[in-house]
């Protein structure tokens, strides 16, 4: 208050705010909320309207869609342009739930021993980690592209599973070990008194706990895996091709024509899993991604 | 060891008495316990990370193979030394005749430092950008209000959509008829001309990890007390001081954090200017970037793009380098406590 009286050039603005403050601020708040969600939402919201648009009225710029149609989506799942999209979502699939597989199943007791042992070379490892994640695609593809081409592995789901791993591991031990970090330890610690050896006080006391912080780990791994593109775009083939390179490529039904309203139908069918997965979990994700700091 | 079970509030399921007789057996098993796990860890990256950097190196250190007109076959010329790395440092290209040559213009060797440049470039703007909006977007959802879920959503959408379908997407919206002009009233060449496409690619980055720098900013934020900011005001500090004063040095862990890692992920930016530009715009080379040149050169000789990749990535390691020990970025530390908070 003394400052205040002092400067009274500040202390009057102070005042009027006060007075008027609650709903000014409020109203600032919200017009800063409403940038924030246009922001986030106008570009996915004119990919969906698009979608459904007639390819005949693809630059139409009414805000909702006109001339409706779900030809864009008929033409994602056809294969006459060439297009492999159904096997491509697969592909996602099947490249992304093994990797996070590997990922939790090498990370979770690398994670345990970081949030929970003291060894020595701890600090070694997590540096070690660190460093991992820090390499770019390139540095790692250039070789493995000549390795996997000489044992015939071009094209094969482990020459794209493998380098996956490489980004993936250091994401799933990050999370994980700070969620573990988090878990009563006491629980385990009395296990460990009632006789439970550390592997049953880790399987049956602990794991149940950290189930949520496992499930949420799986997700961002997962999501990580599912928008991999350098990578897959240089050693997947027609058949082993994943979703985002299938939407990098794809292609029109009239050649020399960007078949744009097919294209945002495709990314509208990517992302509306994504989507629902944000809608349910979206606070698990937040902490996740704050915890583990990996994209 | 038993430091860590005292310091623990002390909850009824723990019985003292017992607990004191544990520690002293588990030390010699708990390291171990710890090497088996970490092993795996350590065996995998070594394979998957380890193993194909260290063959880069060694491949970098060798000629590409040519063609033999004679009888049609790949030859291998060789070792190199370091001729690999002056090709793209002093962009030294060898004539027809074996002379060392400056690389001419059109060939991958000449675009080294233009790449070079192109990917700082993206690096200091959208790293700009993206911590100035993240910051602003952070301070406005600290604030209480209704709605936090939708928001969240909104937020997140954009960072969890695969790159290539962002790029598509703004390939979309910078298409010559698409919106992005019509809204303007232009009619720029966003994916075509040299600097409309480098900040087509700079927006489109921007709109996409903005959020995630934000939620990094607001876990910054949200350990701030709010007792900090009365006594503040109370001694009649204004707006901008209490942000200037209070709210920037104490989160100031939180956004070197966030800026690290986007610095690093920005130097090796691939998917955003490959799909949306080509690497493209104006003469064709506006946004290829070290990433992207390294992929143009994979298809020309494995060993000097491999030299071009380590050299990419002793770049990185250098800027991670500086920043983690000159402006002291501590990842481990900063996120423990905002977890904490």
């Amino acid at each position: 208050m003394s400052t205040a009286l002092v400067t009274p050039g500040t202390s009057r603005p102070t005042v009027a705010r006060r007075r008027r403050g609650p709903s000014l601020a409020s109203i600032r708040t919200y017009a800063g909320l409403a940038v924030i969600v246009v922001w986030g939402l106008a570009p996915v919201y004119w990919m969906v309207v698009t979608a459904f648009r007639d390819s005949d009225y693809t630059f139409d710029t009414t805000p909702w869609p006109t001339h409706v149609t779900l030809d864009n989506f008929a033409n994602v799942f056809s294969t006459d342009a060439g297009n492999h999209f159904a096997r491509a979502l697969v592909n996602s699939t099947i490249i992304g739930a093994v990797t996070t597989a590997i990922g939790l199943i090498v990370g979770v007791g690398t994670a345990y021993a970081l949030a929970r042992l003291q060894f020595r070379g701890k600090h070694a490892v997590l540096g070690i980690i660190l460093a991992a994640s820090m390499f770019p695609g390139v540095a790692v593809l250039t070789p493995l592209f000549q390795l996997f081409t000489s044992m015939g592995w071009f094209g094969t789901y482990q020459a794209l599973i493998i380098p996956n791993i490489s980004f993936v591991l250091p994401l799933t031990i990050y999370t994980l070990t700070a969620f573990f970090k988090e878990l009563p330890w006491e629980l385990e610690e009395a296990a460990r008194i009632d006789g439970a050896s550390r592997r049953q006080a880790f399987r049956m006391v602990l794991l149940p706990l950290a189930a949520p912080g496992l499930f949420t780990t799986a997700i961002l791994a997962f999501i990580a895996s599912w928008n991999e593109y350098l990578i897959s775009s240089q050693l997947s083939n027609d058949i082993t091709q994943p979703a985002t390179v299938a939407i990098a490529q794809f292609a029109g039904s009239k050649p020399h024509e960007e078949p744009f309203t097919s294209v945002m139908a495709a990314g509208t069918v990517v992302t509306i899993p994504l989507v629902i997965i944000v809608l349910l979990l979206q606070r698990r994700i937040v902490s996740g991604l704050t915890a583990g700091g990996v994209k | 060891m038993t430091v860590h079970e005292l310091s623990e509030p002390t909850t009824e399921v723990v019985p003292q008495p017992d607990s004191s007789e544990a520690p002293p057996r588990p030390r010699k098993g708990r390291s171990k316990a710890a090497m088996l796990l970490v092993l795996p860890t350590m065996i995998l990256l070594g394979i998957v990370v380890l193993y194909p950097v260290v063959s880069a190196m060694v491949m970098s250190l060798f000629k590409d193979p040519t063609i033999d007109p004679a009888t049609g076959k790949f030859v291998d010329q060789g070792f190199a030394g370091l001729s690999n790395y002056t090709h793209w440092l002093f962009q030294r290209c060898t004539d027809t005749t074996g002379a060392s040559v400056s690389c001419p213009g059109g060939t991958l060797g000449s675009l080294f430092w233009q790449s070079m440049w192109v990917t700082v470039f993206f690096t200091v703007v959208t790293v700009t950008i993206e911590v100035a909006l993240g910051l602003w977007f952070a301070t406005i959802m600290n604030r209480a209000f209704r709605g936090r879920a939708l928001l969240r959503t909104s937020i997140l959408v954009a960072w969890a959509i695969p790159t290539a379908v962002t790029a598509k997407l703004w390939y979309f919206v910078f298409a010559y008829d698409g919106i992005a002009n019509k809204l303007l009233g232009t009619d720029i060449l966003w994916t075509g001309d040299t600097w409309p496409a480098r900040f087509a690619v700079v927006i489109a980055d921007a709109w996409k990890t903005t959020p995630f720098v934000a939620l990094l900013i607001l876990a910054g934020l949200q350990m701030v007390p709010a007792e900090v900011y009365e006594a503040a005001r109370m001694d009649g500090a204004g707006a901008w001081q209490r942000f200037r004063s209070i709210t920037l040095p104490l989160i100031k862990p939180a956004i070197l954090v966030a800026v690290l890692f986007r610095v690093l992920d920005v130097l090796r930016i691939y998917d955003l200017p490959a799909i949306l530009t080509g690497g493209g715009g104006g003469d064709g080379t506006a946004t290829t970037t070290l990433s992207i040149l390294v992929i143009d050169q994979m298809r020309q000789g494995f060993n000097s793009a491999s030299a071009l990749s380590t050299i990419t990535f002793l770049f990185i390691f250098a800027v991670a380098y500086v920043l983690v020990k000159v402006m002291g970025v501590n990842v481990i530390d900063t996120q423990e406590q905002q977890r904490k908070a």
